[in-house]
Order: structure tokens, then C-alpha cells, then sequence
């Protein structure tokens, strides 16, 4: 069914879909690997540390990025396995409409915790 | 048609190859991120809240759910992030013939599984 243009895909074409789920993939491989590193490297870790490292607006920016990833990296994933196990329109539609949903409420709470504290 | 094509429907003779199984694991995986990712921000929330919000966030871990649903979620952080190497490898043509995809399934299972029993015993051990 290669010739059935969809609108419910992130970047219009597979390519560009392909593309994005690449680089976000890269983005929140070395998120997760760094965070992990400073977490194991700080074993019993206090508040100040934690929140010392929340509180650069380097790490507020990284982890803002990350969330854009997981945003993209999610609506590309999910859109794959609802297209391939959803076959009817309408179900499919809701369900990746709540998702997007989802992933809005994410993003929103995400730019509250970090830009709140 | 052909009506007298062989015809095989016994399900039990059927099963997925290796690689296909690192795939749906690596969906499933997947979902749950993206559910856990609640959970994440919750503990982010919380945990930067102030000196009082950490410590309840230390004290949740120590409780049995917690460790749990963390772990849970690192099972499947870790597993989606080896796999998803995988798939970044096989992007530069590394492990994409039968062979060395079969390989790559079961090096991929492998690193996992040693992985998230290490992330077990951490979780355990906070």
C-alpha cells in the first residue's frame, strides 16, 4: 500500500518519518546515558546536587530537548504500531488522538517542572 | 485457487523467529515508556520540589511498588535503548542478512537481560 498518502503521520513522508525517529533516537540515547552516569556517580546524591544540576539552564534546555524527542520519537512509534494493528479508521484516529493528547500534557508539565522549581 | 495447497494451521508448529520476538519486545517496550514517562515526571516533579519533596521521593523508593514500577520502567528503558542500537547498527548495514540478524537478535537479548538484572539489583540496593 505504498501509494496511500497519509495525514496522520508525523513528517508527511516515511523518509522524514524515518529521519526524525532517527535523531531523536541519538538525542535520547546520549540523554539516558549521561543521566544514568551522574546518577550512578553520585551514589546517596542530596537535593542540592539534584537540583543544582536542574537548575543550569544548560540542563533545563537538554532536558527540554529530550522531551521534544520523546514527543516525536513516541507519536512515530505509536503511529506505526496503531497503523499496523488498528485497522479501522475511526478507533485508530482516537486512540492516536490520545495519544497526541497525552504527549501534549507531557510536554506542558515537562516545561512546568523545569522552568517551576 | 489451488484447493490443494498444503495447508498448515496447526498453531503450535508455529513460532516466531528470534528476531521477530526483539521486535515486538521492542514495541511493547516502547508503550510502556511512554506510560512510564508519567511516572517519570512525577518523580522529576517531586523530587525538585524542595528538600521535602526529595525525601518523599527517596522515601517512595524504598517502598516495595515503587521499586517495581521503576524497575519496570528501566526494564524496559534499557531494553528499548539496546534494541534501538540495533537498529541504528543495521541502519549502517551492520547485522542485516539472516545470519548475522539472528546473531544480532541474541546478542541484543543478551546485553539486555544482563542489564536489567543489573538495574534489579541497583533498584534493590537504593
Amino acid at each position: 500500500m505504498g501509494n496511500v498518502s497519509s495525514v496522520t503521520n508525523l513528517g508527511r513522508s516515511g523518509v522524514a518519518d524515518w529521519l526524525m525517529q532517527r535523531v531523536s533516537a541519538y538525542v535520547l540515547a546520549l540523554y539516558t546515558v549521561v543521566l544514568f552516569v551522574f546518577i550512578i556517580a553520585n551514589p546517596g546524591m542530596s537535593y542540592d546536587t539534584w537540583a543544582g544540576l536542574f537548575g543550569q539552564t544548560w540542563m533545563r534546555i537538554v532536558t527540554l530537548m529530550a522531551l521534544l524527542s520523546i514527543g516525536a520519537h513516541a507519536w512515530v512509534g505509536l503511529w506505526t504500531v496503531t497503523t499496523d494493528y488498528m485497522k479501522s479508521a475511526l478507533p485508530r484516529f482516537l486512540v492516536q488522538a490520545a495519544c497526541g493528547l497525552i504527549m501534549f500534557v507531557y510536554m506542558v508539565w515537562g516545561i512546568q517542572i523545569l522552568w517551576g522549581f | 485457487m489451488n484447493s490443494k495447497r498444503p495447508v498448515n494451521l496447526d498453531l503450535g508448529k508455529f513460532h516466531f523467529p528470534l528476531p521477530a520476538i526483539t521486535s515486538i519486545l521492542h514495541r511493547v517496550s516502547g508503550i510502556i515508556m511512554f506510560v512510564g514517562v508519567a511516572f517519570m515526571l512525577y518523580g522529576l516533579d517531586l523530587s525538585l520540589s524542595g528538600e521535602e519533596g526529595y525525601g518523599h521521593v527517596s522515601e517512595l523508593l524504598s517502598g516495595f511498588f515503587a521499586k517495581l514500577i521503576i524497575w519496570g520502567i528501566l526494564s524496559a528503558l534499557l531494553y528499548h535503548l539496546v534494541a534501538g542500537i540495533r537498529h541504528l547498527l543495521m541502519d549502517m548495514g551492520i547485522g542485516e542478512e539472516l545470519e548475522s540478524g539472528l546473531v544480532a537478535a541474541k546478542v541484543t537479548l543478551a546485553i539486555a537481560i544482563i542489564l536489567i538484572v543489573l538495574a534489579g539489583v541497583w533498584v534493590w540496593a537504593m
